[in-house]
């Protein structure tokens, strides 16, 4: 289930509650239920499967708890497609090519002197071996991650958008921090890295995945813990405006959008009304800002005519 | 506290969050991690190891609560004994060790014994509501029922007031105790049996005759019609991701590898085109054929992530291109609609083939399969097999879906015998579980072979 060797365990990651702050000291507001996932993936050396909607921060928690640790970051995009030789390592084709001219001579000299055939024979595979070795292999990021020493995080970006082959072949990585490699053998981890996946559903992901990780729903926030984050993103802006600006997004969850304004949208509308030295939402600010939160026209037609509803409500 | 996880397991799974024993083992030590001290990490803590989906996350919650609700266990409702009372009563009700917990108003321990009882009981084991009360009886017996009201009796008869007073008391009590047995095992019920009878009625429901539904049913029907679909959609999807992924192009590979002295560096893979499914569904929604036609619409347009298009027309004189309504509605608002604006008349088969064929043949050719659903009762009026055998000629395959069985088919003014010939495929189709196997079969004659 879990390999002997234990995770790297900073004091960062001692408690729960330590990880609630030493994320928020990074920029990233986490719930308790996020912080006491990442609490146990730590201490039970298992991924974590991070699932919610597009924006609500599942690729930034990654990205945070790297920075938390001081440990490098390791992303791995998914796409259809993807295939080991681009997810775990590729031979060096070319390299191999090269040499193999380059050492042409010599290595008819070496083989001109065997006195029969299966001498030479002999010889040739043990030079074969040389051309499959270390200094030939491209690490993908998988196997660098499986490489650092000094441990890191590795996040596996939307897996649900790769085959279902790929995700069957990541099922060794992360049930025993391990890959084989059928030229050089087994590579274990030297410090298991902490794994992200995320998905957005694009597809149901397989039982056998879901079953070796830790499963993690990040939900829109309320309007507190939106609040929260927007001001520790958008340092300068004013708590009135906050206020306001969060009440107005959390209206438009509650309405029958295509696609609801999440964490990212409101970040980037703060920002925005930040750079335009706003104090509070007027109707006419937030008609021509609206496409920063609202991404299809659509939603945006549907919105404009109560926008000063809206604002009045809040 | 082993036992308590692994009965919270079991609920777990009894309300379909599923948990395999790899899982099982990480809730293990999870809780071995956080302890049982913060209730909130604990829930957390087990959310993350064992529900693996945001509808097993809702779920989760709600068990989580109901099993882990302990209420503070009140056999007291009336004021505490006396102090002075309570050594000499707590004395005398020692001959009932559950008379003396009463009388004692010992919530803790009470709340143990009922907790032993249930287990001695096998309160968990339920599985039907009819099994509540048999349970609860149970599980008092186990916890000394007997042994009171023996005492109790013995109270009455021996006609000291001291003793009546106390008869009277533990009467109360006893009450109060019927009360929380009760509501325990109503509890354990919602746990372990509320999820298993639902599953039971779904079942029940797919072999259940469409067109006979009432109105509480179609809620549960609809939710499995789309369920039935996902899975097929699921299944259908992943046999075209892995039919793309082609064969080797030997004649190009060959001609790529001329550039590096023929070594083959770049391998090409033949593919395969794959098409998606076209069908075109026209639908009889004259009242015996209508809740089928319900079904069966919303099915396909649940089925979207595998057919490319679908075109579906409503009918039961003039026809009528229902797409629009569909798209812009939701299927059940649609079909209601729909019926308002064409149901209910008379039907017309051989108006509904003309209008048809007037405006819209142009949209079959050989890919499309045709699915028509109806019960081909067109009240003596014109059949226009002419124009089915139009139909029939330019579509990839006709499936008629016909609610009746096959022995009514010829009698009555029923063409179904007449426009059979004219069909690939007719069916009698009156359950979910016929709908699901059909629709297969056309989606399966879609991929490669």
């Amino acid at each position: 289930m879990t390999i002997s060797a234990s995770a790297p365990e900073p004091a960062s990651l001692a408690s729960v509650e330590a990880i609630v702050e030493n994320l928020a000291a990074v920029g990233y507001i986490a719930s308790r239920r996020i912080a006491t996932a990442l609490f146990m993936a730590s201490h039970l050396t298992k991924p974590i499967l991070v699932e919610g909607s597009a924006g609500v921060g599942k690729t930034e928690l990654a990205l945070s708890t790297a920075a938390m640790l001081g440990l490098p970051l390791i992303r791995m995009q998914c796409y259809e497609g993807l295939d080991e030789s681009r997810a775990l390592y590729e031979w060096k084709y070319g390299k191999q090519l090269l040499y193999t001219q380059i050492l042409k001579d010599r290595i008819g000299e070496t083989l001109g002197d065997a006195p029969t055939m299966d001498l030479a024979m002999d010889r040739l595979h043990g030079m074969a071996d040389l051309f499959f070795s270390e200094p030939f292999l491209e690490p993908r990021p998988l196997l660098q991650a499986l490489r650092t020493e000094a441990g890191c995080v590795l996040l596996i970006d939307e897996v649900d958008k790769a085959d279902e082959a790929f995700e069957a072949f990541l099922l060794e990585i992360l049930s025993a921090y391990q890959v084989s490699v059928p030229e050089l053998g087994v590579i274990k981890a030297v410090t298991p890295p902490i794994v992200f996946l995320t998905s957005n559903n694009v597809r149901d992901l397989g039982d056998a995945l879901k079953r070796r990780c830790l499963h993690l729903h990040i939900p829109l926030p309320d309007a507190k813990l939106e609040q929260r984050i927007v001001s520790t993103r958008v340092p300068g802006i004013e708590e009135a405006l906050n206020h306001q600006l969060v009440g107005f997004v959390q209206k438009l969850r509650a309405m029958d959008l295509r696609k609801s304004p999440s964490i990212s949208e409101t970040v980037d509308w703060a920002r925005v009304l930040l750079l335009l030295h706003a104090h509070a939402l007027e109707g006419e600010m937030v008609r021509d800002t609206l496409n920063v939160l609202l991404k299809f026209e659509q939603d945006i037609a549907a919105v404009e005519p109560q926008i000063n509803e809206l604002i009045k409500a809040g | 506290m082993q036992r308590t996880l692994e009965s919270f397991l079991r609920a777990l799974r009894a309300v379909d969050v599923r948990v395999s024993p790899a899982e099982a083992i990480d809730a293990h030590q999870a809780v071995r991690l956080v302890g049982y001290a913060d209730r909130e990490t604990l829930k957390d803590a087990l959310c993350a190891a064992t529900a693996k989906t945001a509808d097993e996350v809702v779920r989760f919650e709600t068990c989580f609560e109901t099993f882990f609700r302990r209420d503070e266990f009140k056999p007291g409702k009336a004021p505490p004994p006396k102090p002075d009372a309570s050594p000499s009563q707590g004395g005398q009700a020692s001959e009932s060790a559950l008379g003396q917990m009463l009388m004692e108003n010992d919530a803790a321990a009470l709340s143990q014994a009922m907790e032993e009882a249930a287990e001695r009981a096998g309160v968990a084991d339920i599985r039907l509501s009819s099994q509540r009360r048999l349970l609860t009886r149970r599980m008092l017996d186990e916890m000394g029922l007997k042994d009171l009201e023996a005492f109790i009796a013995r109270l009455q008869q021996a006609g000291d007031p001291q003793g009546a007073a106390l008869a009277q008391r533990l009467t109360e009590r006893r009450q109060a105790l019927f009360d929380e047995a009760n509501s325990y095992v109503e509890r354990q019920h919602d746990l372990y049996a509320g999820e298993s009878s639902q599953r039971l009625r779904e079942q029940i429901l797919a072999d259940e005759r469409l067109t006979g539904l009432d109105g509480h049913e179609i809620g549960t029907m609809q939710t499995l019609v789309r369920r039935m679909a996902k899975r097929l959609a699921a299944r259908y999807s992943h046999q075209q991701r892995r039919s793309k992924r082609g064969k080797l192009d030997v004649r190009r590979t060959l001609r790529r590898s001329m550039v590096h002295g023929g070594v083959p560096f770049d391998i090409v893979w033949k593919h395969e085109t794959i098409e998606k499914p076209k069908i075109v569904a026209i639908c009889d929604v004259s009242g015996s054929v209508a809740a089928a036609a319900r079904f069966l619409l919303l099915f396909l347009y649940s089925l979207h992530e595998v057919v490319e298009r679908l075109d579906a027309f409503a009918f039961s004189n003039r026809l009528v291109a229902v797409g629009d309504i569909l798209e812009d509605e939701q299927v059940e608002g649609a079909i209601a609609a729909v019926l308002a604006r064409i149901g209910m008349r008379s039907t017309d088969y051989g108006q509904a083939w003309e209008d048809f064929c007037a405006l819209h043949l142009d949209q079959l050719d050989r890919h499309t399969t045709v699915i028509i659903l109806g019960d081909a009762r067109s009240n003596y009026v014109n059949p226009r097999i002419d124009l089915m055998r139009q139909i029939h000629k330019r579509a990839r395959a006709v499936i008629w879906l016909n609610p009746e069985p096959e022995s009514f088919w010829s009698r009555g003014d029923s063409e179904m015998e007449r426009y059979r010939r004219f069909c690939h495929v007719a069916k009698t189709c009156n359950t979910l579980n016929e709908l699901e196997r059909i629709i297969d079969d056309v989606l399966r004659t879609y991929l490669p072979r």
